[in-house]
């Protein structure tokens, strides 16, 4: 198993946990981004209660939550790992740079991703984490739909979480492709689609998540 | 001085075939015994480290770079010269040797140069199965184009940039020594002396560039791969770090110093563009496949490259294609540059200096379409672009001479060993197989074949008969006098804090070399040009200015010691071409021209190489002539009309 | 032209460097920019100061040798070496800053010279086809399609220089490995030792102190010789395929 060791502890294999997870994460998005988008049925969260049972109590989806959770943690650790070592990488700084011919999102996954873990750290906080808690000790779930009007009924709640849709919009934009790059799957044929796909991805699903607690503050919904 | 060429007998096609069997083996098991110093990781250089390791001689490899791959071989552009005759166009091996001695204008040795045609053809196979990516068919075979005079399509090539394949594919055979432990690699490392013993040579003393530390190492046998000397001239198509000391040194230890006035000029570089000119950069023969060459009938002066579309067709003169209907464009270096100047002594001259002379694709592009030529030269033009600011696509481009090879060197015999038993030469550090005039893409086959197909074979033969226990160590006296004598130089160059740069006394003596011994000589300009460079050696020496100190990377003494060297070589090319009174190949000596005015050769006089051998400082040294007999080739007049 | 320059004076290896102000007042635009530095060399010898160290060899953009970092970027502003940058390509009176290369794996030796011998010990750790002198099948024997002839050259056109380690904000140095292990995954001839090239090659990349790649893109924007990214796609492609799939032959069976 040394291989295997040696794979993940070489830089394209730190690389690759991080597009393996991220795309991981990605497909978790898809479906955490429909089901929340149930809300926008405005039927009183009778759908999306539907749909959130489902998923707090299907033994499958409470399987994979612990990959899930796994996943996060993973993409987490590697990323700052990664950070601190491309840090060291130049102990001594240019003192100029101007005109950069990358992307300022390219350069700034590290601090996208850490403000997405400041964001995932409240977001958790707000729904997840009590819900589970609540879950192992009294063997219930908690009211999610009325708790979103809750906890969106505060408009800095509502700010920070537009700022995490808006960190998760840059970190998606870049890392959708990039993950392709790193898997190494990339060919001319399909390399357009792939990034079509990827900022389109970006777009949406971080709209989506932003327009949950606006609609909710503005009371689009009820 | 006894030397002899040791071209073995027999017929010509024979000769290496018989030679190979007649040399000494060394036994497998014993070849580890045995360590060989290579100077230079240039072509001919890292595929002779490679080979001889592969063979399993212990190689200590050296080059003052920063890598082996920086050698000057990378920036040949062209293409590489092999009788593969894939063209089915009338090629063969007996048509290369016959066009490269012919080219040289029989001022080579017959069995070098066949010896080089015949094994041509491995060197293509040999970088193909290193991964060089030649140019290729769509059929998926190898691509080939006409080149330099050639009249069969024999040239292979990397797009415009065969030097660079063919160096990486070397450097990689290189680097895989390296790393199963055969070779030692030492870079940013000079060498500064040779060290010899009973006649042999026992290794070298070299300066360790980043630390300055003098060091010896020691050896059964020591290759000097080190490149040519165009770099005397100050400005020349040459690296900027490119120099002769290696070759110099050894010369100064009992090596004879072959044909030093054999310089190629190459017809198209960049015109100088002011005094803060560094080097000149060397566009492509290959571009006089498809440009034609003309200036203005009369005279314009200044007359741009933008405006070159104002002269009317009547009014250009092809100069080229008028005087040499038959190859046209295509003639030899020598010819082309010889011509290009003419136009410019006329005052036909184009540009702000009136030193240059149009090179035009706008045909080639009306024929064949931009996309086809781009395809050929695309990167070229650009690089043109980036210097100049013209755009060759739409402006013919403006060319020059400029010094670009040197066909002498250090004499050698056909086991490419120098005068010095145990001290080889390889590569533009010889001068054994362009004679006056070197044939385009035959510098990268020259090296190449020296260093893959040569040297293995011939260095087995004087091991064989030396023995491994005939080593010298490095704690003998005389490794100790040559670190003694180097150190007294380079603190002899730090301590004269003069008034001049190493640069201006450099620039001055190329100036002088390029006026009186460039492309066309005589005897009152090289007499008055060997007067004035042993004036400009005298100053150096009491007034150049090297600031820092030795135990520290300084790139100013680096310099100053090569033009120390040069200073003194300068003399010497001088009095060969004051001694050589006929007109050769790239040596034109106004003294010696038929009616037309082209050059003249005067067989019966000077049909063998020079040899000089050093007398000690500032005596003149001694001429030694290697008559050159020609068995197989009738000597005619070169005509390319 | 007149030009204030900034430059990195640093005397070795171990001590500390600074940038030093230089009032560079003959500048002509015709001029590359290390033909402007060897001018303000000249002057800086005249006047009794030691001059500026850079490495320069060709000076035709092919060697890789030129490593200055020009007003934030790898070469300078234009997508060139620096010897071929000419001094047209800036203001009258701008004012220049210079660096040399940084990373880790590239520790400085003077001023703006910089060590990459790291990029050697790479290439040594796979970047060859193991054939010896002679003994090589003929040259058309295997004939590769231009296509791929195209492609393996436009990955070997790397000359090594280092821009790419020092235009990455992680200094890595996955473009110029990528080269190499693309140019010799497309030929045939490397076909033999792919997955070992790969996998020696990364190993040594990494005990060299390089960063990984982000996949910024930056390094492709920089180089000189306009190495593509998509080189990298495919060493990360060939290095996890050999990773999961190369193996070991012992006597009596696989590892």
């Amino acid at each position: 198993m040394k291989w295997l060791i040696d794979l993940f502890t070489s830089s394209l294999g730190r690389k690759l946990l991080m597009a393996l997870t991220g795309l991981f994460l990605i497909s978790f998005l898809v479906i955490h981004c429909t089901i929340n988008a149930m809300i926008f049925y405005n039927d009183g969260g009778t759908t999306f209660s539907h749909w959130g049972h489902f998923m707090g109590t299907n033994p499958v989806i409470r399987t994979l939550e612990v990959g899930l959770v796994a996943g996060f943690l993973i993409h987490i650790f590697q990323g700052l790992l990664l950070w601190k070592r491309n840090h060291q990488a130049r102990p001594v700084k240019y003192s100029v740079s101007k005109d950069p011919k990358s992307t300022w999102y390219s350069r700034s996954m590290g601090l996208l991703g850490t403000l997405l873990l400041l964001f995932l750290i409240m977001h958790t906080s707000h729904f997840w984490i009590p819900n589970r808690t609540h879950q192992f000790t009294q063997g219930e779930e908690l009211p999610l739909y009325n708790m979103m009007f809750e906890v969106f009924s505060n408009p800095w709640v509502v700010f920070f979480y537009v700022v995490g849709c808006v960190s998760l919009f840059w970190h998606l934009l870049h890392g959708f492709a990039s993950a392709f790059q790193t898997l190494g799957l990339n060919h001319l044929k399909y390399n357009g689609i792939i990034s079509f796909i990827g900022t389109a991805f970006s777009i949406i699903v971080p709209f989506l998540f932003a327009l949950m607690p606006i609609a909710v503050y503005l009371k689009w919904i009820n | 001085m006894k030397f002899e060429s040791k071209t073995p007998e027999g017929p010509l096609a024979e000769k290496w075939t018989k030679h190979k069997f007649n040399l000494k083996l060394v036994n497998p098991a014993n070849k580890r015994k045995y360590e060989v110093i290579v100077v230079g990781t240039g072509l001919a250089g890292a595929s002779a480290a490679a080979s001889l390791a592969e063979l399993g001689y212990n190689v200590k490899a050296f080059c003052f770079q920063d890598s082996p791959r920086r050698a000057h071989s990378i920036a040949a552009q062209g293409g590489i010269n092999a009788a593969k005759n894939y063209q089915n166009d009338g090629d063969s091996v007996y048509r290369l040797f016959y066009d490269t001695i012919k080219g040289g204008d029989y001022r080579s040795r017959e069995a070098n140069v066949y010896r080089l045609a015949e094994v041509s053809v491995n060197i293509i196979d040999q970088c193909v199965a290193q991964g060089v990516p030649f140019a290729r068919e769509y059929g998926g075979l190898l691509a080939n184009r006409s080149f330099g005079g050639a009249q069969v399509s024999r040239t292979f090539y990397a797009r415009g940039q065969t030097g660079q394949q063919l160096l990486l594919g070397a450097y990689s055979a290189l680097n895989r020594q390296i790393a199963n432990g055969k070779v030692k690699m030492y870079t940013r490392t000079e060498m500064l002396d040779v060290v010899v013993t009973d006649g042999k040579a026992r290794g070298i003393i070299t300066r360790d560039l980043v630390t300055g530390k003098i060091e010896a190492h020691s050896a059964h046998a020591v290759l000097l791969c080190t490149g040519g000397y165009g770099n005397v001239f100050y400005l020349s198509t040459n690296a900027k770090g490119s120099n002769v000391t290696a070759a110099w040194r050894a010369h100064k230890k009992g090596a004879l110093f072959a044909n030093p006035c054999f310089t190629q000029i190459h017809p198209t570089c960049i015109p100088v563009s002011g005094d803060h000119q560094s080097k000149l950069t060397l566009m492509s023969e290959s571009l006089r496949n498809d440009g034609r060459v003309w200036v203005p009938k009369t005279a314009h002066k200044g007359l741009k490259a933008k405006e070159a579309a104002s002269i009317p067709e009547s009014d250009r003169d092809y100069f080229l294609e008028r005087k040499y209907p038959s190859f046209g464009n295509l003639v030899p270096r020598d010819v082309a540059s010889r011509n290009g100047k003419m136009m410019c002594d006329e005052g036909r001259g184009v540009g702000a200096t009136g030193l240059a002379v149009f090179l035009d694709f706008a045909d080639a592009i009306k024929r064949v379409g931009r996309d086809v030529i781009s395809a050929k030269y695309g990167n070229l033009f650009d690089m043109y672009k980036q210097i100049t600011g013209d755009d060759p696509y739409e402006m013919p481009m403006m060319i020059f001479p400029a010094v670009h090879y040197t066909m002498g060197g250090l004499w050698v015999d056909y086991n490419l060993m120098t005068s010095v038993p145990g001290l080889y030469a390889l590569g533009e550090a010889n001068y054994s197989d362009h004679g006056a005039n070197r044939l385009g893409a035959s510098a990268l086959m020259q090296g190449l074949a020296d260093g893959y197909f040569v040297i293995p074979y011939t260095i087995g033969d004087y091991l064989a008969h030396l023995g491994w226990n005939d080593k010298v160590g490095t704690d003998h006296p005389a490794f100790k006098e040559a670190i003694d004598g180097v150190n007294a130089k380079i603190s002899k160059l730090l301590s004269i804090k003069g008034k001049k740069t190493v640069d201006e006394l450099h620039r001055e003596l190329g100036l002088t070399l390029w006026e009186h011994c460039g492309m066309s000589r005589n005897e009152e300009g090289l007499k008055a040009a060997k007067k004035k460079i042993q004036e400009l050696r005298a100053d150096f020496w009491q007034n150049v200015n090297v600031l820092g100190g030795s135990n520290e990377l300084n790139m100013e003494l680096e310099k100053a010691g090569r033009v120390a060297d040069f200073m003194e070589l300068g003399e010497l090319m001088v009095d060969d071409a004051l001694n050589r009174k006929e007109s050769c190949g790239c040596h034109f000596r106004e003294e010696s021209q038929t009616p037309e005015g082209e050059a003249l050769r005067i067989d019966s006089d000077y049909a063998f190489s020079s040899a000089w051998e050093y007398k000690g400082e500032n005596q003149p040294e001694e001429l030694h002539k290697e008559e050159l007999h020609f068995e197989n080739v009738k000597l005619t007049q070169r005509s390319y009309k | 032209m007149k030009i204030t320059l900034k430059v990195w004076r640093q005397k070795n290896r171990t001590t500390k460097g600074e940038f030093k102000t230089y009032q560079h007042e003959h500048v002509s635009p015709d001029m590359s920019f290390l033909e402007m530095m060897d001018v303000l060399n000249t002057e800086l010898i005249k006047k009794g100061e030691e001059p500026i160290h850079f490495d320069h060899d060709c000076r035709e953009g092919i060697c890789g040798m030129c490593s200055m970092y020009i007003n934030g970027h790898p070469h300078g502003p234009l997508q060139t070496t620096t010897c071929q940058l000419h001094m047209r390509t800036f203001k009258d009176g701008e004012t220049i800053t210079v660096e040399p290369w940084r990373a880790q794996a590239f520790p400085v030796i003077k001023d703006l010279v910089v060590d990459r011998s790291a990029f050697d010990r790479i290439q040594q750790a796979g970047g060859y086809v193991s054939v010896n002198t002679g003994g090589v099948p003929d040259a058309n024997e295997i004939p590769i399609s231009k296509n791929i002839a195209d492609e393996a050259f436009d990955s070997a056109a790397c000359i090594g220089c280092g821009a790419c380690v020092a235009a990455c904000k992680n200094s890595s140095a996955m473009l110029f490995v990528s080269a190499k292990v693309s140019q010799f995954a497309l030929l045939p001839q490397g076909h033999a030792e792919r997955k070992e090239r790969a996998e020696k090659m990364v190993a040594q990349m990494d005990a060299e102190g390089f960063g990984n790649c982000s996949n910024t893109k930056a390094c492709e924007a920089e180089c000189p010789k306009a190495i593509s990214v998509s080189n990298i796609a495919r060493l990360n492609r060939e290095y996890f395929s050999a990773m999961v799939s190369s193996y070991k032959v012992t006597v009596g069976g696989g590892e």
